[in-house]
């Protein structure tokens, strides 16, 4: 790649572009195909990678101050299904850039500010896979179409309140109720330094979103196909904390994060099984909880090891058990757990291969996974988030 | 990381409490110049022509390496309160400086207008380079952005800085003018005493760990002859110090330097193995005990290399 002498960091006559390369070997003990999370309805991006060789999605991310106003930034997602490569528009928005008053106005298609990890992109994720409850609650990740409004509090302390309107087209919630106004979240983040040597961060979210049809993967049944769909009302309350520590905060030789994200679903509605035939449907009282703790330590410039605990636990009611159960709604009694572990190697910042194993007990069949992955940025040099 | 020169008024009582809540609310804006500055040298700058009348937030140490700082919260927090960003430029914070600029929403301080200010990008930079291609290292395409340890360009910044100064504040444009001229004067006195010092160190050679010291070099007249980094921004590698162990037993270098940020034992590993010794220069200000503002920043960094040649020259 080329670029011409600027003073400037991307470009500023041209978008920054950067590309993402990701590609990785997976291996299980039990068949992909039959993973589940009980008592969770899967969509999404939900599921394990393909087994053996594969291609992680690719990215191509176009961004750019627009004028002295607005900043914008486009992601297209680039990935094989089913032999047939497909192309998402994964992010698409616009943004102040100093609006005044700490006040900022984003717009488009966006990765929803709900906890800690959803607004990150998966090759920025420490592991290779989303935690269960992103997978169980989101499909890995939540995206939606809308407007977010944040305030930045005037403050030494770090204090932002945002909020955001969706249309709620896409998994979990759908439909696009409400006119096209069907999601709304509010946030809060609090965060400092303790010395030279500590940051922190504290998350609160609450996501609500009025559902009417959220389908889920269908299944036959009887010689029909049936997909289980979800109509009603979806609340989500999250808490999120990330702590670093480097040795007087330099970056470069050692650092350590510990990061933890706790959500709680709570759903009431009705869930009919289409395809069915009669139609067959139940009332649906959802109670969905759970999170992850990890920890990362880079133990010398270009090595990182890392730790992560999944649990997660789904109590769902309604008023025909059987058809919960179709449905995936039932927890069958058992409590989805994994344990991963992982070592990456960062030969420079755009470079990485990841060894990573999982102890996963999603459900009732426990399965050892290893993974092989590379993630390789080519071009505009990507942020450093906290 | 400390806020200075914010001097508080004498207050009544009871306004002194209601001063108290304004303070924690917002640092006040109008009691002086809120200054976000990325590098403690740039903040020793700003101390220098601005004295009590800005309130200087040092967002990075002398022991923090700057290429690899994250946006995090506290920084976000600064830079919506800054009057002025002051930063080196050059794509030098490129992972961490527009994403904070972003997160702020500070419509004072973003690219372009008066509260931004990029020191590098006010002098002409060594190595601009027409290609840049990653396989190079983390090269940045700008030039090389570690201007600081060339007082002439150090003045250079000075001035344009002053002028800056005076442009967002300009009730007090005055007093940053006589500032500036005092310091041009005080900064030219000492490039003449420091320049007669260094006399001895022209012509010597240097193993360098990364590329922070090409302009005080440059200015020095010491040839740079290698790099510990493989690349720059890669770390040192067996490998590579093991070439340039061979390196130095046919051609030595009269020392080894690096910054306080950087890790001891590459360029120790080599001093241990050729001889050559390897010095600790502070880089910024605050980097040794003895760099504790611009001036004393360069006394200390010459007192260090006067040493190293004296010790080489005593073997």
């Amino acid at each position: 790649m080329t670029l011409i002498p600027t003073t400037h960091a991307s470009n500023e006559m041209n978008p920054a572009i950067s590309m993402i390369l990701q590609g990785q070997y997976a291996g299980y003990e039990q068949s992909p195909d039959g993973y589940e999370l009980p008592g969770f309805m899967l969509g999404g991006e939900a599921g394990l990678n393909s087994e053996g060789f594969g291609l992680g999605h690719g990215e191509l991310v176009m961004s750019s101050n627009i004028d002295d106003r607005f900043f914008g930034k486009l992601t297209l997602a680039i990935a094989d299904h089913d032999g047939a490569t497909e192309i998402e528009l994964e992010e698409a928005f616009i943004e102040t850039t100093g609006l005044s008053y700490g006040l900022t106005v984003k717009a488009g298609r966006f990765f929803s500010d709900i906890g800690y990890l959803n607004n990150q992109h998966t090759h920025a994720w420490d592991f290779i896979d989303a935690p269960l409850i992103y997978r169980g609650l989101f499909g890995n990740q939540l995206i939606d179409d809308g407007l977010q409004l944040r305030w930045l509090a005037p403050t030494d302390f770090y204090i932002q309140l945002g909020a955001e309107f969706g249309r709620g087209e896409r998994f979990p919630s759908g439909g696009a109720s409400n006119d096209g106004k069907g999601t709304q979240l509010l946030f809060a983040e609090f965060g400092g330094d303790v010395g030279d040597s500590h940051s922190w961060q504290l998350g609160l979210s609450h996501w609500s979103a009025e559902v009417v049809g959220r389908q889920s993967d269908a299944h036959a049944h009887g010689g029909a196909t049936e997909t289980p769909s979800f109509t009603g009302d979806s609340d989500i309350s999250v808490i999120d904390i990330v702590w670093k520590w480097a040795p007087q905060g330099n970056y470069s030789q050692r650092h350590l994060t510990l990061q933890f994200e706790y959500f709680q679903r709570e759903e009431i509605g009705d869930v009919e099984l289409i395809g069915s035939n009669p139609l067959e449907t139940t009332t649906y009282d959802g109670k969905q909880d759970g999170g992850y703790a990890q920890v990362v330590y880079q133990f010398m410039p270009r090595w990182q090891a890392g730790l992560r605990y999944d649990q997660i636990e789904a109590d769902n009611r309604g008023s025909d058990d059987a058809i919960l159960g179709e449905a995936g709604l039932d927890n069958e009694g058992h409590t989805p757990k994994r344990t991963s572990i992982m070592l990456e190697h960062n030969h420079s910042e755009f470079s990485l291969v990841r060894l990573q194993f999982n102890k996963d007990e999603s459900y009732e069949n426990s399965d050892d996974q290893v993974y092989l992955q590379y993630v390789m940025s080519l071009g505009a040099h990507g942020a450093h988030r906290f | 990381m400390a806020r200075t020169g914010f001097k508080m008024r004498t207050l009544h009582f009871s306004h002194a409490i209601l001063g108290g809540m304004l303070l924690w609310v917002s640092i006040p804006a109008h009691a002086a110049l809120q200054v976000f500055a990325c590098e403690p040298e740039w903040a020793a700058l700003i101390d220098e022509l601005a004295a009590d009348k800005a309130s200087v937030y040092r967002a990075t140490t002398a022991q923090q390496d700057v290429h690899r700082i994250q946006a995090r919260p506290s920084l976000i927090a600064q830079v919506r309160k800054a009057d002025l960003v002051i930063c080196s430029g050059a794509e030098l914070e490129v992972g961490w400086l527009p994403l904070l600029l972003r997160r702020a929403a500070n419509p004072k301080v973003q690219p372009g207008k008066m509260g931004y200010f990029m020191a590098a990008e006010q002098v002409e930079r060594l190595d601009v380079h027409a290609t840049v291609d990653r396989s190079m290292g983390d090269v940045h395409a700008a030039g090389n952005p570690h201007v600081h340890l060339d007082p002439y360009r150090m003045m250079t910044i000075a001035q344009s800085l002053a002028k800056r100064l005076a442009t967002i504040d300009p009730s007090n444009a005055d007093f940053y003018h006589d500032q500036q001229q005092q310091f041009a004067t005080r900064w030219q006195a000492a490039i003449k005493k420091w320049e007669q010092l260094a006399l001895p160190l022209q012509g010597k050679t240097a193993v360098v760990h990364h590329k922070d010291w090409r302009y005080l070099l440059n200015w020095l007249g010491i040839t740079t002859v290698a790099s510990l980094e493989p690349k720059p921004g890669l770390p040192p590698n067996a490998n590579h110090l093991a070439r340039l162990n061979q390196q130095m037993k046919t051609a030595p270098a009269a020392m080894i330097l690096r910054a306080s940020y950087q890790a001891a034992r590459p360029s120790q590993w080599l001093a241990n193995k050729s001889g050559i010794p390897a010095i600790v220069l502070p880089y910024t200000v605050g980097g040794s005990d003895g760099a504790q503002d611009l001036f004393s920043l360069y006394d200390d960094t010459l007192q260090h290399l006067l040493n190293a040649i004296g010790a080489s020259d005593l073997k």
